[in-house]
């Protein structure tokens, strides 16, 4: 469920790093509070956990097939909402740079993603609300379950969400999000399973270790709102701010002109693409889309240049691309080959001088 | 179990590329990570028909590895197995968008073009990342973001995270290979043990971690994590940055491939 760089536009990756950043500091600020420095390694090494656990194949019953933890869940049960949440940004820049796994633009989806909603939002409210009279065997499980399945199905359609409005992909909506939401509950299933097997397994064996962080992180309803609140503000302001920005330059326009295109285009499967068309039509704001499918091929080009900058401006300056594109990249292939080459007989000099 | 044993080689091979003393590894870590968040902003911030003017930012990958004497090979590997993802979604985009459009005499499907820039932006932009951190190395990168005001809790802890993954690994793979012993033919942990086999390892986290605190205790630690002097920005710190951001700004407003292109094109006409 990692989003990579690829996928979204400069936009969407902006304002979620900016709400990630603020959510991550009222955790940084909140732990301050109530925490000795004896989380710190603690966090750490729980990150840690988290990343090794995540390789162990669990096989599900049933099934024939096995499945591995997310870890975000875990991590919210034994540190808190707000030590998980960080724990899991570490985990997650950790991902992004060693492993390519999301990129670094798009990290702020990622953290939001996979750990705002499990610990600010199904943890606190959720988890906390089936365990509120103690722990069993079974508060944990059904406490785990559901908390696991709201949190993952809350964040892939954030994924789902932030891919459509960075308009990189053709897939549409509707179907984007019925391929991930059945995915994300199988999932949240397993995650649920597993966490809950895991949790009770520690509670049994050290209850004073679920305790602690029951009662250390104890999260009203008040704070909770803030939270909420506050983020839905930066979101705005952050969002409003990057799109009223980003349209007074060629390029926001470009973006949104993607996507307002892009609406239309992904309504077409449904039969609200003749209305919409009509509309279109009639407000004549981007008057291409609708035509496409009519006019000849000529007319089909010049429809995407005005769409979007068609590298391809007049006939045959498409060949002058391709014959360009492929001198740029024997070029960069050639200057990195040389540079290669002189560094290492350089080396070599210096190696038999020594 | 190939999987941890691949993540800890491809740690370490990235912790010992990033000892090296080449140019690259010498530029100051925050100059860096503004580059690469610039280039990376910059390749994602192309249209989904753009493909020809894209292609000039693999200057930048192609001279970091040069400069830097990384080997090509196992970077590229591991970039390439983060593709199958992208690919699994990209290539949806030819079956949803099959307007065709002429390039040159050739009639191609438009989600053929959009697929191919996704692939192009994923391949640079995880690219760069891997490079990063291989010509840099976490403790100085950590250094960075310290002097991007990120708070010390947050820098600490993804620190120990950092340094720990490979200790914890261990630990899982001595436990699975234990449990591959005693429970042959097994695919995956049965579910009757889920909970005891992670189980444990969480409670011999927590037991490391205590008696992590207590060693750093002994040697001073209280709350601090010193990470040494932040070296100052030199002006051949300045001038790298101000350098690939320059190139990275005219390589986004004009499409350096189609001038080179036409040049060619004309002198043949």
């Amino acid at each position: 469920m990692h989003m990579a760089d690829a996928l979204i536009s400069p936009v969407v990756g902006g304002t979620m790093l900016i709400a990630t950043a603020g959510v991550a500091a009222y955790s940084i600020k909140k732990i301050q509070n109530d925490m000795d420095e004896k989380k710190i390694p603690l966090m750490g090494v729980l990150g840690a956990f988290v990343f090794a656990a995540q390789m162990i194949n669990f096989s599900i019953p049933a099934t024939g097939s096995s499945g591995h933890i997310g870890g975000g869940l875990l991590l919210a049960i034994l540190l808190g909402p707000y030590a998980g949440f960080l724990t899991m940004g570490s985990i997650l820049l950790i991902q992004a740079l060693f492993f390519g796994d999301g990129g670094l633009l798009a990290y702020g989806c990622n953290v939001f993603n996979l750990g705002f909603f499990t610990c600010f939002l199904a943890y606190p409210l959720v988890y906390k609300w089936i365990t509120r009279k103690g722990c069993t065997a079974k508060n944990i499980f059904v406490g785990s379950m559901i908390t696991a399945v709201i949190g993952l199905q809350m964040g892939a359609f954030c994924v789902v969400l932030e891919t459509f409005l960075s308009g990189k992909t053709e897939l549409p909506f509707g179907t984007f999000v019925l391929l991930m939401q059945p995915i994300h509950l199988a999932i949240g299933v397993v995650e649920g399973l597993v966490t809950a097997a895991v949790v009770t397994y520690v509670w049994k064996a050290r209850p004073e270790i679920l305790e602690k962080a029951f009662i250390g992180e104890a999260l009203g309803s008040i704070q909770i709102k803030k939270v909420v609140t506050g983020f839905l503000i930066a979101i705005l302001i952050v969002g409003g701010a990057f799109s009223w920005f980003a349209s007074a330059n060629p390029d926001g326009l470009e973006w949104s002109m993607e996507k307002t295109a892009g609406t239309t285009e992904l309504a077409a499967p449904n039969g609200i693409h003749q209305v919409l068309a009509a509309i279109q039509s009639k407000t004549a704001f981007l008057p291409d889309y609708s035509f496409k499918s009519n006019e000849s091929g000529d007319a089909e080009k010049a429809v995407i240049q005005e769409e979007e900058a068609w590298p391809a401006v007049k006939a045959g300056t498409s060949v002058s691309g391709i014959v360009g594109g492929t001198l740029t990249l024997a070029l960069a292939g050639f200057i990195g080959l040389v540079i290669s080459i002189v560094k290492s007989k350089k080396r070599k000099i210096i190696a038999s001088v020594e | 179990m190939f999987n941890m044993v691949n993540s800890i080689y491809n740690m370490r091979l990235l912790d010992d590329l990033a000892r090296k003393e080449t140019t690259i590894h010498k530029i100051h870590p925050l100059v860096k990570l503004l580059t690469t968040l610039v280039y990376v902003t910059a390749v994602v911030s192309y249209g989904k028909y753009e493909i020809s003017s894209l292609l000039p930012y693999v200057f930048y990958p192609v001279l970091i590895f040069a400069f830097a004497e990384l080997p090509l090979v196992p970077i590229m590997k591991r970039v390439l197995l983060v593709q199958p993802l992208i690919i699994g979604i990209g290539i949806l985009n030819p079956v949803f968008d099959n307007y065709t459009v002429m390039l040159s005499g050739m009639a191609i499907s438009r989600g053929w073009i959009t697929f191919l820039s996704i692939l192009i932006k994923s391949g640079l932009t995880v690219t760069v990342s891997i490079l990063l951190i291989a010509t840099t190395g976490m403790d100085k990168l950590a250094l960075a973001l310290r002097m991007l005001r990120i708070p010390k809790i947050f820098v600490l802890q993804l620190l120990l995270t950092y340094r720990y993954i490979s200790v914890l690994i261990e630990e899982v793979l001595r436990m699975m290979r234990a449990y591959s012993l005693r429970a042959p033919r097994q695919k995956g942990i049965h579910r009757s043990v889920w909970g005891s086999l992670a189980g444990q390892l969480i409670l011999r986290t927590f037991e490391r971690a205590q008696r992590i605190y207590q060693s750093m205790s002994l040697r001073g630690f209280e709350g601090e994590y010193n990470t040494g002097e932040p070296t100052p920005v030199s002006f051949r710190d300045c001038i790298y940055l101000v350098g690939w951001n320059l190139f990275f700004i005219i390589a986004r407003i004009y499409n350096i491939p189609m001038l080179i292109g036409l040049l060619i094109t004309g002198v043949i006409k």
